[in-house]
């Protein structure tokens, strides 16, 4: 790491990083957290005298998609420019140590460092039988995650997996994986869900960290509220085909070439929190609903098993074995309880013929004066 | 074997006419009607848009918008219409609007009633048990939809709460999240307006029936709020019978 003062002018001008951009990125970073735009000098005067903050990086179950999303950059931004000024220490993945320097790097870091660096763990952490199914040299991902995120200032939790066990949770989930919130306690989490999460979110939560030296408020789940705090489905650029009633019936018919709504193949926008239709992917290019493809719900705690099927709307019911829509559980007992009742009515009807009822004489002889 | 039998004070002078369900209750009772069929066919829409709106651009037509325009006013009338049940059952209304015919289980009585109902309804015994509001099974089914309507009213808001974060149904409802995921409260919301349905069809085939068995006016008792202790045409009957046997009497005598 050649900063190790974490000065990030400095650092902006030997990379060719003008003042003009500089600027530009602190503002990006004021709305993306939704700050009104009188923050950016003050994230600007935040991030130039910030300390330099200690972060390591640690993979466990997981498809190492928050570190391609990390990567995904063509060209050195800003963004990546302040995450590795002011930060990695250690990153599994990407780091050019390897073997025993590489962990005595990271023990330097919790040892030395210890309640003053952020740990970012991407991926889930298995728990079943005794956490054997993912181990790094020789330790569980179980005892690691405690370890390095107990001692932690804090943990940002990125990817769904990490947040809240993703796709090794999935039903019947093996290895007994879960996010890191039910794994390490005592420390503050933050959750940075999505498949991947938005490199954006996890630099805009380093940011206001720096500036406000606080993480940023978060909802019920842990997500900061800045980035999860609407649905997609409010967000969505195909809202007004959606409100106007012009759906996708198929992939590549007429409506689906207009752009218009993906609701009916099963878009899982309406119940997801993410910022993606704000901030897209891929420096902002582009996002799955974007690029024409329904939302499938990949920041939600449930996801995946309650977000599948992804071309339809709802959850399949399980019905001993025969799965069913809602429609079709719905209409069946409709129909069951119409066949049940016009049974009965013709039970009742030939009943009522054969043997009809006396009892009102005798009432009337109670009842009339 | 009545619940209500010593209630002698409601009885009309016209003999075994009483009147049973009161303004609220028959007004309640037609405001659920109408927002539950609207609520239904807008929700059914809603789930399932199939109805095609073509147009180039998306600026003219707002047939999804007015589709839950409508939903959502169906549902505040709703929810004021049980609010004002809710009140009558527990306050204002009399012995046949109260709550506790919703759980008939905890009396003896009610669950003889019970027991009886479920016989005449299962063939085993002739005649329905006589009782002047909900038989004990009836209002066990009502007691039933109640809780219906309380999922659906639940669910509805915490759907609509997403919309707003931090808004008043948002943090009414949205700590259910954690618990249930927002798919499967989506998909209880759906489930439960198929069974309202299957107990409309219910509800109105064993109205009919006992309004057809017992000729006690069930029917028209919810438009008029008057139900009938005994058949109105047997009480005729009875007064033509009984005219004719005094004329019988009396006849022979002048013939003599
Ligand atoms: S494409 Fe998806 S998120 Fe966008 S408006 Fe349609 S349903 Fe909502």
């Amino acid at each position: 790491m050649p900063f190790e003062t974490g000065n990030l002018k400095e650092a902006l001008a030997q990379r060719g990083v003008s003042r003009r951009d500089f600027l530009k990125f602190c503002s990006a970073m004021a709305v993306t957290l939704a700050l009104p735009p009188q923050f950016a000098p003050r994230v600007a005067q935040a991030l130039e005298k910030a300390p330099r903050l200690p972060v390591v990086w640690l993979e466990y179950q997981d498809c190492a998609g928050n570190t391609e999303g990390l990567l995904r950059a063509s060209k050195p931004t800003v963004a990546e420019l302040v995450l590795d000024v002011l930060s990695l220490n250690y990153h599994e993945t990407i780091m050019a140590a390897a073997g025993h320097q590489a962990e005595a790097a990271l023990q330097e870091t919790v040892t030395k460092q210890k309640g003053k660096y952020i740990a970012v763990v991407e991926g889930s952490i298995p728990t079943k039988d005794g956490g054997v199914y993912c181990t790094i040299g020789g330790r569980t991902a179980l005892d690691l995650v405690q370890e390095i995120g107990g001692n932690a200032a804090a943990i940002i939790a990125v990817g769904t997996c990490a947040a809240y066990g993703g796709l090794p949770m999935a039903s019947p989930n093996p290895t007994g994986a879960g996010g890191v919130g039910t794994v390490v306690k005592g420390v503050p989490i933050l959750n940075l869900p999505g498949c991947p999460m938005n490199v954006q979110n996890l630099t805009a939560t380093i940011v206001h960290y720096l500036t406000f030296e606080t993480w940023p408020a978060t909802d019920q789940f842990g997500r900061p509220l800045f980035a999860y705090g609407s649905r997609i489905h409010d967000d969505c650029e195909r809202r007004a085909h959606f409100d106007a009633g012009q759906f996708v019936e198929e992939w590549g018919d007429e409506g689906h070439r207009k752009g218009w709504c993906l609701y009916k193949m099963g878009c899982k926008g309406p119940e997801t929190f993410h910022n993606c239709p704000i901030v897209r992917y891929n420096e902002g290019t582009s996002w799955p609903v974007g690029a024409g493809h329904g939302c499938a719900g990949c920041s939600e705690p449930s996801f995946w098993d309650t977000m599948t099927p992804f071309y339809r709307r709802l959850p399949k019911i399980d019905l001993l074995g025969v799965e069913a829509t809602a429609e079709q559980l719905g209409v069946g007992i409709v129909a069951t309880v119409t066949g049940a009742f016009a049974t009965h009515g013709v039970i009742s009807a030939i009943r009522s013929k054969i043997q009809p009822i006396d009892r009102h004489e005798a009432d009337l002889e109670e009842h009339l004066p | 074997m009545t619940t209500h039998s010593t209630h002698v004070h409601h009885l009309s002078k016209e003999a075994g006419r009483i009147y049973v369900w009161q303004v609220p209750v028959r007004l309640t009772h037609w405001v659920n009607f109408f927002t539950i069929i609207v609520l239904s066919l807008t929700g059914y829409y809603i789930a399932n848009p199939y109805v095609q709106v073509s147009a180039r651009e998306a600026y003219g037509p707002y047939f999804m918008g007015h589709v839950r325009f409508v939903h959502f006013m169906a549902a505040y009338i709703f929810v004021a219409s049980l609010l004002l049940r809710t009140y009558w059952a527990f306050w204002g209304g009399n012995q046949w609007a109260s709550w506790r015919a919703l759980v008939p289980f905890f009396t003896p009585e009610g669950r003889g009633i019970a027991k009886e109902a479920f016989q005449y309804y299962m063939f085993i015994q002739r005649e329905p048990p006589t009782v002047l509001g909900h038989n004990a099974l009836a209002g066990f089914t009502y007691g039933i939809i109640v809780f219906y309507y309380f999922i659906q009213v639940f669910t509805g808001f915490a759907l609509l709460g997403m919309a707003d974060p931090g808004g008043l149904w948002w943090n009414l409802t949205s700590w259910v999240f954690p618990l249930i995921s927002s798919q499967y409260i989506r998909l209880l919301h759906h489930i439960v307006m198929w069974l309202l349905c299957a107990f409309a069809i219910h509800h109105v085939y064993s109205a009919f029936l006992v309004d057809a068995e017992e000729a006690n006016g069930l029917m028209s008792s919810i438009f008029s709020g008057w139900k009938f202790r005994v058949d109105p045409h047997k009480i005729e009957e009875h007064k033509e019978r009984s005219a004719k046997a005094k004329a019988t009497k009396t006849e022979p005598l002048k013939e003599k």
